[in-house]
Order: C-alpha cells, then structure tokens, then sequence
C-alpha cells in the first residue's frame, strides 16, 4: 500500500503520539502496558485485533530487549514498515528518557548532600530486595522442575565463584536448554516448555520479558 | 568537545548489553555491573544508586541505567548514545523476525533454548541481589562489621521485600519509603 507523502506524514504522527501517551505507563517496561495498548491501539485507533496484540507480545518476549520497546517497535512496523517502526520506538523511549536523564542530573547534582546520601544509603538496601522480588517472580516461570532448579544454582555458583561473564552464561543457558530438553526426552520425562499466560498482576517488570 | 573514545566504549558496552538482554530487566544488572566497575565508570555502591534511579523511572532497567551511566562518562552526549546503543540491536532483530519468521516463538527450537535460558536468568538476578547485598552491607562481609547500620539496612530490606511480594507496593513507593527511612537512621 502506496500511501500518498502526506498521509504517510499524518499515520507517521500518529503513531509517534500514541506510543508518546503509553511511554511514561511502561513502568519497567513490562506487561503492565498491554492493557494500555489494547485501549489505545485496539478500542479507540482499531489498528490491529486483540488477538494480534497477543502475538506481538509474544514475539516482543521471545527477542532480546525490553519487552516495551521491542512491541512498540513491532506494532509500529506491522502498522507502516521501518518509519513506523522508528517512530513507536521514539515515541515509547522518549518520555522514559526524559525522566531518567532529570532523576540522572538531579542525582549528581545533590548527591553529596549529606541528606541524600542518607537517604541513598537505605535506598539500596531496598534494591536489594526489589532484584530479590524480581528473583522470586521468574522462578516462578523459569524453574519448573528439578532441572531447571540445578540451573539456576549452577548459574549462580558460576558468577560468584568463577567470575564468568554473564553473556556466556546466557549463551550457554540457551545451548544447555536444548541439551536438557533432549535428554529428558530421551528419558521419556514430560518437559512443560510453555510458561502458560503472564502474571495479570499490574508488573511493573522485573525480568518479566521472558 | 565530546570525548569520542568514552562515547565509542559507552556505544559497544550498550550494543552487547541490547544484544543479550532477554526480557530487559533486572537480568542485565551483572552484565552492566561487570561492565560498568570494569570500565572504571564507577564504584559499587555508585552502581547500586544508578540502579535505584533506573529503578525509580518508567522504562525498562536496561535502557534506564544505559541512560543515567551514559550521563555520568559523557554527558548528555552519553546518555544519547548509550540508549540507541541498547536498543539498536533488539531493534533489528525485530526488523528480521517482523520480515521474514514472524511466529519465532513458534519455532521448537526457541522454546528447547528458553527452557535452559529461563533459570539462568533467574540465576542472573540471583547474583546481583547477592552481589549487591554483600557490596551495600546488607549481609555483612565479616562479624566485626555486624552492627547498628547492619540491623537498620536489614530491617529495610526485609520491610522493602515484604511491601512487595505480600502487599504489591508499586516499586517507586517502595524506594521513596526506604529513600525516607534512611535519612531518619543515617543522617
């Protein structure tokens, strides 16, 4: 579909402003904005099908990248090729750029204000727990059986220990996944390869994407 | 006058972070750890303060950090160029996937590779929780170093974990409590 240059301009636009209103939603950039897309790119633009927008998501999920930009970028593309694409993805990412870069420069600003600093010091401590939480929400996708749970510990055991570079790690998780699947069906045990639907629960993220 | 070696490295440490960040959440804290103290960026704690500010942000925790670390090394000029780094890969592979396999997820051999691929990134979060607790005091490193701040940062922490896995506390609420509690403990 030709579109004349001025129409091109107008849906270009519009897909920029959409994506625009559903940046600052993508709290950590997870499902928490598939409510929003259904809303505003099902209900009220009627570019695509519900049923599509499962598709996108599961897609966007199984990529690298977070999980935002990557379905910002697939619907853009699905909508109008590679400009679309490019303009959902700026439309998602600036709003999200923004924000950080004022937290970035008031951060370095008053950092050393002994009040600030204070304050940080138990900020920390709750990042802490915040990975810890993300930690316990993937496991409860990612180990499902006695496998995946050896995984894990190996996975951990490895970084700590040996000081090997995540990358490999995830490289080697995905070798080892076919490896293992294979194995098991070599011993005829019944492999659950399917997550089944993502936590509904407003997720803000955490390692959710996958 | 822009410092065109830091913003190279600031560019190819962000394309190898989007190129492996599945999911684009907390998974990528080690791999950006790693890179960020190995680059001589910035110090642990530091780190653990740019996760917080990713983490008080909408936006994925990838992009986010990309963004404030960028910031730090080069600038405004830095933070731009970190965030196209980190999306820029994910971004072609959509193309890809979008032009020529649309269902990828479909295929048996994506879902044989996540079954190894899932726990280790739960491995990945894991460790940055360990590696943070253990660099921010929140498990002490030796006996002598148990005392009153050991018992506060447990106490945030332990409060922190609670609000969010029993009560659902929207994490920004999360990190401005703790933000408040430790300006009444520590300062």
């Amino acid at each position: 579909m030709a579109l004349t240059l001025p129409r091109q301009w107008s849906r270009l636009s519009s897909i920029f402003y959409c994506f625009l209103k559903i940046g600052p939603v993508t709290f950590g950039g997870g499902y928490s904005m598939i409510p929003v897309i259904e809303k505003e790119i099902v209900d009220k633009e009627r570019w695509m099908e519900s049923e599509d927008v499962a598709d996108v998501f599961a897609v966007a999920g199984s990529v690298p990248g977070a999980l935002a930009i990557n379905s910002a970028t697939l619907i853009g593309f699905r909508l109008a090729g590679l400009p679309g694409a490019l303009a959902a993805m700026a439309g998602v990412l600036l709003p999200t750029f923004a924000i950080v870069l004022l937290l970035a420069v008031l951060f370095m600003q008053w950092n050393d204000h002994p009040a600030i600093e204070a304050a940080f010091q138990g900020i920390r401590a709750s990042v802490v727990a915040l990975i810890c939480y993300a930690g316990y929400k993937i496991s409860k996708t990612a180990i499902m059986d006695r496998m995946t749970f050896a995984v894990t510990v190996i996975a951990v055991l490895l970084l700590l220990f040996a000081k090997l570079h995540p990358v490999v790690l995830i490289v080697c998780g995905f070798i080892a996944g076919s490896f293992l699947v294979y194995v098991r069906n070599r011993f005829g045990w019944q492999t659950k390869l399917e997550t089944g639907k993502p936590d509904p629960e407003p997720g803000y993220m955490m390692g959710d994407g996958i | 006058m822009a410092d065109w070696t830091a913003l190279w490295e600031i560019f190819i440490t962000f394309l190898m972070v989007g190129a492996v960040s599945f999911g684009g959440g907390y998974a990528m804290v080690p791999v950006i750890e790693r890179e960020a103290i190995g680059h001589g960026w910035m110090t642990l704690q530091q780190f653990t303060d740019t996760i917080a500010v990713a983490g008080m942000s909408p936006g994925p925790i990838a992009t986010n950090s990309a963004i404030v670390i960028g910031y730090k090394v080069a600038g405004l000029p830095g933070s731009i160029v970190g965030a196209l780094a980190v999306v820029l890969p994910s971004f072609i592979i959509i193309l890809v996937v979008a032009s020529f396999f649309y269902k990828i997820n479909k295929y048996a051999f994506m879902k044989r590779g996540f079954y190894g691929l899932r726990p280790v990134v739960a491995g990945l979060i894991f460790y940055a929780a360990i590696s943070f607790a253990l660099g921010n005091g929140v498990i002490p490193t030796g006996l002598n170093g148990i005392g009153r701040e050991t018992w506060i940062l447990l106490g945030i922490f332990l409060a922190s974990f609670l609000a969010l896995a029993r009560y659902k506390v929207h994490p920004i609420f999360v990190i401005m409590a703790s933000g408040l509690a430790g300006t009444m403990f520590f300062m």
